[in-house]
């Protein structure tokens, strides 16, 4: 600890910088890197070499080597190149590597080396060859910028939504370009290059010249050029060994160095922190490294091997075939509390707790001290601050350890970031293991968020570390743990090696129900990989039948589709895949496959009531349905067929069909209704008046109101009307025909089968109390009391009332009673009423 | 066209006006349904701000009175809706707006009609105005194919569906008014309606919590269950975090209870529902009797069009008369009656400023009272004149000799005397299925016998419906040799002698002596339980079930002492305003220990039940 400066390096008065070892290769290179194709993704990513590239001999034994290794050089994959000439390799945002070949064909490989897709920078870089490509990331995605050997630029800012630029023609250009960049300005792409002397600027028009300001006239020729992380600054050095440091706008200088070294830099990275003041380049030679910012000195390193450099977001990572180093600016918080003989606040707390560690007294004058500035929140944040920024698990604690002491002794200091930040720093211990191979620093980490990294992990089948971290940081299992075990799911399917069955039931093992898995989704990519059999044990497991059933069309198993969609209860579903099957299968094998189904061929029958009505003829008939055969007859009687002998006819099926449904009653009264048709038919051209379609007791009604009764005898005989309702019909029509005479003729045919009080009922229904008074006089000794109340006979009815003794009755006719009329029998009543109470 | 899309706009208004407040009721109960309702709300509004511009909305009438329920005409307004038209066929009427909007229900016969009023609208003028299609309550597949069938799927820009399945209707009541439900279940085996049924418990359990426990008889109980365990399974997101507001859901098919709903409901709701039916809270009432307050007001037509109000329980009086047995009713206004003229006297006794002001800011409530108090009594006295009729007394007391077990085998004088008289043929319906319901099912000789008569005197095209009540088992033949009615009868108690209509003490009284067997399912299920009546369970149709939905352990409740249970009640095929009524009559006992909240796929009466199973059959015109 007492060492911790020793790696420090000034830069001018305000900056130090540092170079630390991330880790010490594992990847047992036995080619230099010179002579390799490399390339490695920024936020601790991936590296990828491709070995024997550039040998010319084609013999099959010495084919190049693609290889993918991890930050750390914990190899991946491989895989033996055999396709064309390589010019360029390149890592996507979403880690996928470009390899972009001569003819202009860029192959996307996984990060297993497993062959993704392909896709073609256009003809004109097929005819003209490329010479060389960049890859680079904006907020549109990644793009591929090419230069063919006709000296022109091609570009396409997305490579996932392909959209290619030619750029316009340099004038004048005879040859390569001695340097070039891609810029990224207010959301347009540009190309800067250099041409000796000369900077170009190319954007989708037009070339223009462009001069950096404040650049010496002797500067001399261009011969490398770096541009920032974010696009904002600009690096250019040239022959003479000056850096010339500025904005990528070229409207601002920020700075110059001279250096001794003349030689073309292999590479030139920027090297930056952000929201820091300082601006420093990082500049590599074969065995050099030099770091170049505001100040005439500069820092130098010698390199023992061929190093490789990396800029990132917050510094540079240089590896080699041993090591892999970090290069950054010493953030401030770090500074404060580690520049020799620091008095900030941080650097007392760290001392405070050390010396509380040893029970030694100076922790008090320590804290004190900070105390009497009113500094210890300060202090303790410096100290959680530059935990954050310490890769030394060691030195997180230390400084951990003194912010949590310090809080000790404040009382209103919030614990959140002290508490994130130990979860971060946990996290990010984890992926800096060597195994894992993800250096990334806090601030980085920051940038890229946590479900990138996640997605990351996914990427590299990290799963169970993914599913640790998710639990650890508690995300919701939704947007956690359940995704990436889809993810894991979806690798797993495509494992050929293992039997379905094996497969199936991993999956279900490890996911089982746990919310947000959509395991159609995994049965889709089962599916995409031929493995049928495979998706539809897959799709066992998926809950949401909305998402089963369309996959299982799609994978033709459309009857376990109708199954899925009848155990959901989604009537839609069932319909869309019953018409699915109607369409798919002949008439005959459709039917035989809804009989299995009732649910689905009820519903079937719904959808032909209202759409085919042949049809549900044809299912009634498949089923020997005759009970609905027959109804379906009736109804096509009355709704299709427009003449009498149609209606008969249809009506005459239905006979048929409800007797072999073994309905009697309905056979019987279908018979009844044809012979009441053609009865009802004659009438009506006898009469010459409608009577088709009335009903049996219309027909005689309206008979009897014509006085018809012979024919409407002939009727009641003929369908056997029971008496009583013939008598109630009979005696309601000679009411309303006012045909009294006859009505009494027919009271005295025969002893009324309903007694005589309806005659009663209806004569005062017509007004007729005359008439009315007559069958009062007849209606049984039960009923003369309401038959009196009727034709207003109050005194007669309370006589009969107390003749029945009845209470009730009595009390009835009492309430028909008013007092001014019928005084004398209500007198007469309550008498009786009280003779009855004695008894 | 024009015309009518001006007098929806000024239905529109109307009913708007009534709204004010509205919200009111629904937050009344024991479970705030106001909540629901604002969730309906959102929906919509979110929906309308996605079609940008001015709309016209094309109606699928049908819809119109449940919507009415959930937004008013002034929501829609607000959110550019400038013309509102009726579906039919042909071309769209003008309209200068940039949005058509289809608000339809997912009928293939619907999409056929969409389809052409799109076609013939592009052949008029230049294509400027936008379609769109809300689906109520749900998206089909099915429909979506039909409108591609007809080539017009691409030129609808938003296609969404508007999950309206429980509409609140009042603080304890919830309807999906689907008309057709029990058709479609117990006829046709088109369980359409159960799983919109099933979502929207889901809707309900997402806005209130978990129900941890289900309860159900019947076949379609089992479904919704099962289907409501299934997508609590695809429920993305995992455990909901909602502390549950429901105790207990019970599932109750229709047909387990055929009788209730057949029987003459008697509380006044159920009376005013049977002989002038409640539409989506509101009921058409004949105007006589509701003569203007204002004379010279309105002048002389106001009399012709019948006078619509809405009922619930925002209304004070109506609140408390609502559920009472109707013989119970006079008493309660002419006591009211009596307060209210009090309280009108009391501006004689004011004397000082302060009184006088304090009797002016009570003012508006109490004209509202005397308001609410006449029409009350109008309403009262328009069903006295029917109830105190000879043929009501005829009709409901052959109805109570059924339901008490008396002569259930025969056949009935009185029903044979109706149809000899050609009463309405609903009304003998009803007695011959009450009669075959109360028997178990009619001996072959009885039910032939019924049949004849009402074909011979109806008319024959009667012959399907018929066919139809006996598959939804309405009217049936008796098959075993026991009659069970009257061991459930006995069992459960659905026959009280001593119904007390006052001051009642058994929810027998809403029938003024039966006690719904569906509503005595309910109360038996919460005290003892069901295990004391496993026999009688066995007899009545479909299985009976429990299922637990588990909960975590944050969310388990620890019951204050005294504190009700609280019971979602959800009647699939239909229930009956007495039902509600007996429903809530055991809500209020004071040691009963359980709330009920109600859920129904729709509020039906005998009438419009009965109506609903009947086929239309008409003879071709020649």
């Amino acid at each position: 600890m007492a060492c911790y400066t020793a790696n420090w390096d000034p830069l001018g008065e305000e900056a130090f910088y540092r170079k630390f070892e991330l880790y010490s290769m594992a990847w047992n290179l036995k080619e230099d890197l010179r002579d390799c194709l490399v390339a490695a993704a920024p936020y601790g990513g991936p590296i990828a070499l491709l070995k024997n590239n550039l040998r010319k001999e084609k013999s099959p034994g010495s084919r190049p080597l693609l290889e993918i290794y991890s930050a750390s050089g914990v190899p991946l994959a491989s895989v033996l190149w055999k396709s064309g000439q390589v010019v360029q390799l390149g890592w996507t945002a979403s880690e996928d590597l470009l390899c972009i070949q001569e003819d202009g064909t860029v192959l996307i490989y996984n990060l297993f080396c497993e062959f993704k897709r392909h896709f073609s920078m256009g003809n004109e870089v097929l005819q003209n060859h490329v010479r060389e490509a960049k890859v680079f990331h904006t907020e549109y995605g990644t793009g591929v910028a090419i230069l063919t050997g006709a000296h022109r630029f091609s570009l396409t800012t997305n490579i996932d939504n392909l959209k290619l630029r030619r750029m316009p023609e340099v004038p004048g250009l005879q040859k390569l370009p001695s340097c070039w960049a891609v810029l990224s300005q207010d959301r347009v792409t540009i190309i800067l290059l250099a041409v000796g002397q000369d900077l170009y600027l190319l954007d989708n028009t037009s070339c223009s010249v462009v001069t950096p300001p404040g650049i010496s006239p002797h500067a001399g020729a261009y011969v490398q050029m770096a541009v920032s992380f974010n696009y904002c600054h600009l690096a250019l050095f040239t022959d003479t060994g000056s850096i010339w440091m500025g904005t990528s706008s070229l409207k601002e200088k920020l700075g110059e160095f001279s250096c001794d070294f003349r030689a073309p830099p292999r590479q030139m990275v920027w090297c930056t922190r952000p929201r820091s003041k300082q601006r420093a380049v990082v500049v590599a030679w074969d065995r050099r490294l030099l770091v170049a910012g505001n100040s005439k000195e500069c820092i130098q390193f010698v390199l023992d091997e061929d190093s490789y450099l990396v800029p990132e977001l917050d510094g540079v990572r240089i590896f080699s075939r041993t090591t892999h180093e970090f290069l950054h600016e010493i953030p401030e918080a770090s500074e404060e509390i580690f520049k020799i003989a620091s008095m900030a606040p941080g650097a007392l707390l760290l001392e405070a707790q050390r010396e509380y560690e040893k029970e030694s007294q100076k922790a008090d004058e320590y804290l004190r001290e900070i105390k009497d500035q009113n500094l210890l929140s300060e202090a303790a944040r410096q100290c959680i601050e530059a935990a954050g920024y310490e890769h030394e698990p060691e030195t997180q604690k230390s400084l951990l350890r003194a912010a949590s002491f310090g809080k000790c002794f404040l009382d209103k200091f919030s614990p959140e970031s002290f508490v994130r930040t130990c979860r971060d720093l946990r996290v990010l211990n984890a992926i800096r293991d060597y195994q894992i191979g993800i250096p990334l620093t806090f601030a980085q980490y920051k940038q890229l968020t946590i479900e990138v990294l996640l997605d990351r992990l996914v990427l590299r089948r990290l799963y169970p570390l993914a599913i640790k971290i998710c639990e650890y940081l508690r995300l919701s299992e939704f947007q956690g743990v359940s995704r990436i075990l889809a993810h894991w799911a979806c690798y797993k399917v495509q494992q050929k090696d293992k039997s379905d069955e094996e497969v199936a039931h991993a999956v279900n093992q490890k996911l089982g129900d746990t919310p947000g898995i959509s395991y159609s989704e995994i049965a889709a990519r089962a599916y995409d990989c031929g493995r049928t059999e495979l998706a539809i044990k897959l799709l066992e497991y998926e809950p949401r039948s909305g998402e089963q059933v369309p996959l299982l069309l799609k994978m033709k198993k459309s009857q376990l589709a109708l199954n899925k969609a009848i155990e959901s209860g989604d009537t839609d579903l069932v319909y869309t895949v019953v018409l699915h099957l109607k369409n798919e299968l002949n008439r005959g094998t459709f039917f035989m496959t809804l009989q299995k189904q009732p649910v689905a061929l009820s519903l079937y029958r719904q959808f032909c009531k209202h759409q085919e009505l042949e049809t549900l003829k044809d299912l009634y008939n498949q089923d020997d349905d005759h009970q609905e055969l027959g109804n379906f007859h009736v109804h096509s009687s009355y709704s299709s067929e427009k003449r009498i002998e149609g209606r008969v006819a249809a009506l005459q099926n239905a006979v048929d069909e409800y007797y072999k449904a073994k309905n009697e009653f309905a056979a019987k009264a279908t018979e009844d209704q044809i012979k009441l048709l053609r009865m009802q038919r004659r009438l009506q051209d006898d009469l010459d008046k409608p009577y088709v379609d009335y009903s049996l007791h219309d027909t005689v009604y309206g008979l009897v109101l014509d006085g018809n009764h012979k024919r409407a005898e002939q009727l009641y005989r003929e369908f056997r009307i029971p008496d009583k309702r013939f008598w109630w019909l009979k005696i309601g029509a000679l009411a309303e025909r006012e045909d009294w005479e006859e009505m009494e003729k027919f009271s005295k045919s025969k002893k009324s089968p309903i007694g005589y009080l309806p005659f009663v009922e209806i004569c005062m229904k017509h007004h007729n109390r005359h008439e009315a008074k007559k069958y009062a006089a007849r209606v049984t000794p039960e009923q003369r009391v309401k038959a009196h109340i009727l034709v207003g006979e109050l005194d007669q009815a309370a006589d009969a009332a107390i003749e029945h003794k009845n209470e009730n009755e009595m009390n009835l006719v009492l309430s028909k009673c008013t007092a001014a009329t019928d005084s004398s029998v209500g007198e007469k009543i309550n008498r009786a009423k009280a003779q009855i109470l004695k008894k | 066209m024009e015309s009518l899309a001006e007098s929806r706009d000024r239905r529109c208004h109307v009913t708007g006006r009534a709204w004010r407040g509205m919200a009111a009721h629904l937050s009344s109960g024991r479970v705030n349904l106001t909540a629901l309702r604002e969730a309906g709300r959102r929906e919509l509004r979110e929906f309308l701000d996605k079609c940008a511009g001015s709309k016209a909305i094309v109606w699928d009438e049908y819809l119109t009175g449940p919507f009415g329920l959930i937004a008013q005409y002034s929501l829609l307004k607000e959110h550019e809706v400038e013309k509102m038209f009726t579906l039919k066929a042909g071309r769209l009427p003008p309209a200068d707006v940039k949005n058509i909007i289809f608000f339809v229900r997912p009928r293939l016969e619907l999409m056929d009609i969409i389809a052409e009023n799109v076609l013939s609208e592009d052949r008029v003028r230049s294509p400027l105005r936008d379609f769109h299609i809300l689906f109520v309550p749900r998206r089909s597949l099915l429909c979506e194919q039909r409108l591609k069938d007809q080539g017009v799927l691409g030129s609808f820009i938003h296609r969404e569906q508007y999950s309206l399945d429980l509409i609140p209707f009042d603080g304890d009541l919830l309807s999906m008014e689907s008309e057709s439900a029990f058709k479609e279940c117990y006829l046709e085996s088109d369980q359409t309606s159960l799983y919109h049924a099933a979502k929207g418990l889901m809707t309900l359990q997402a806005l209130y919590g978990t129900i941890p426990q289900i309860f159900g008889k019947g076949d379609c109980a089992r479904h919704v269950a099962n289907m409501m365990i299934r997508m609590k399974r695809e429920f993305p997101g995992g455990q909901n975090s909602i502390f549950p507001v429901f105790d207990t859901l019970l599932l109750l098919d229709r047909n387990v209870d055929l009788l209730s709903p057949l029987a003459t409901q008697l509380t006044y709701e159920g009376l005013i529902d049977e002989i002038y039916g409640i539409q989506n809270t509101y009921v058409k009432l004949p105007p006589e009797k509701f003569a203007p307050k204002k004379q010279g007001e309105g002048g002389k037509d106001l009399p012709t069009e019948p006078k619509k109000l809405q009922l619930n329980s925002a209304e004070e009086l109506y609140a408390e008369i609502r559920d009472k047995n109707f013989n119970a009713v006079g008493s309660v206004l002419s006591k009211k009656a009596k307060i209210i003229s009090a309280a009108f006297e009391e501006r004689h006794h004011a004397k000082t400023v302060g009184e006088i002001k304090q009797f002016v800011s009570q003012l508006p409530h109490m004209q509202a009272a005397r308001s609410s108090l006449a029409n009350h009594t109008s309403i009262a006295e328009l069903i006295k004149d029917i109830t105190t009729s000879e043929d009501f007394f005829d009709n409901l007391t052959v109805e109570q000799e059924f339901m008490s077990g008396i002569d259930t085998d025969k056949v009935n004088n009185y029903t044979e005397d109706c149809i000899a008289q050609k009463h309405p043929l609903i009304k003998i319906l009803r007695l011959v299925c009450l009669q075959s319901v109360c028997n178990s099912g009619l001996k072959q000789k009885v039910l032939d016998h019924y049949k004849r008569e009402i074909l011979q005197t109806y008319g024959y095209e009667h012959i399907l419906t018929l066919n139809n009540l006996e598959k939804a088992g309405l009217l049936k033949l008796q098959t075993s040799s026991r009659n069970n009615y009257p061991t459930i009868r006995k069992t459960m108690r659905l026959w009280m002698d001593d119904v007390n209509e006052q001051n009642p003490n058994d929810i027998s009284y809403v029938y003024s002596g039966y006690a719904p067997l569906s509503v005595r399912l309910a109360q038996l299920l919460a005290r003892p339980g069901w295990r004391s009546i496993e026999e009688v369970l066995k007899m009545l149709p479909g299985p009976h079930f429990e299922e637990r939905q588990q909960l975590p352990t944050g969310l388990q409740k620890k019951r204050q002492q005294g504190e009700n249970r609280v019971t979602l009640v959800f009647f699939l095929g239909g229930v009956t305003y007495a039902e509600i009524a007996a429903l809530r009559f055991l809500s209020q006992m004071e040691d009963g220990g359980t709330e009920y909240v109600i859920a129904t796929t729709k509020l039906i009466n005998g009438t419009n039940w009965i109506k609903s199973l009947m086929e239309k059959l008409e003879p071709a015109p020649f």
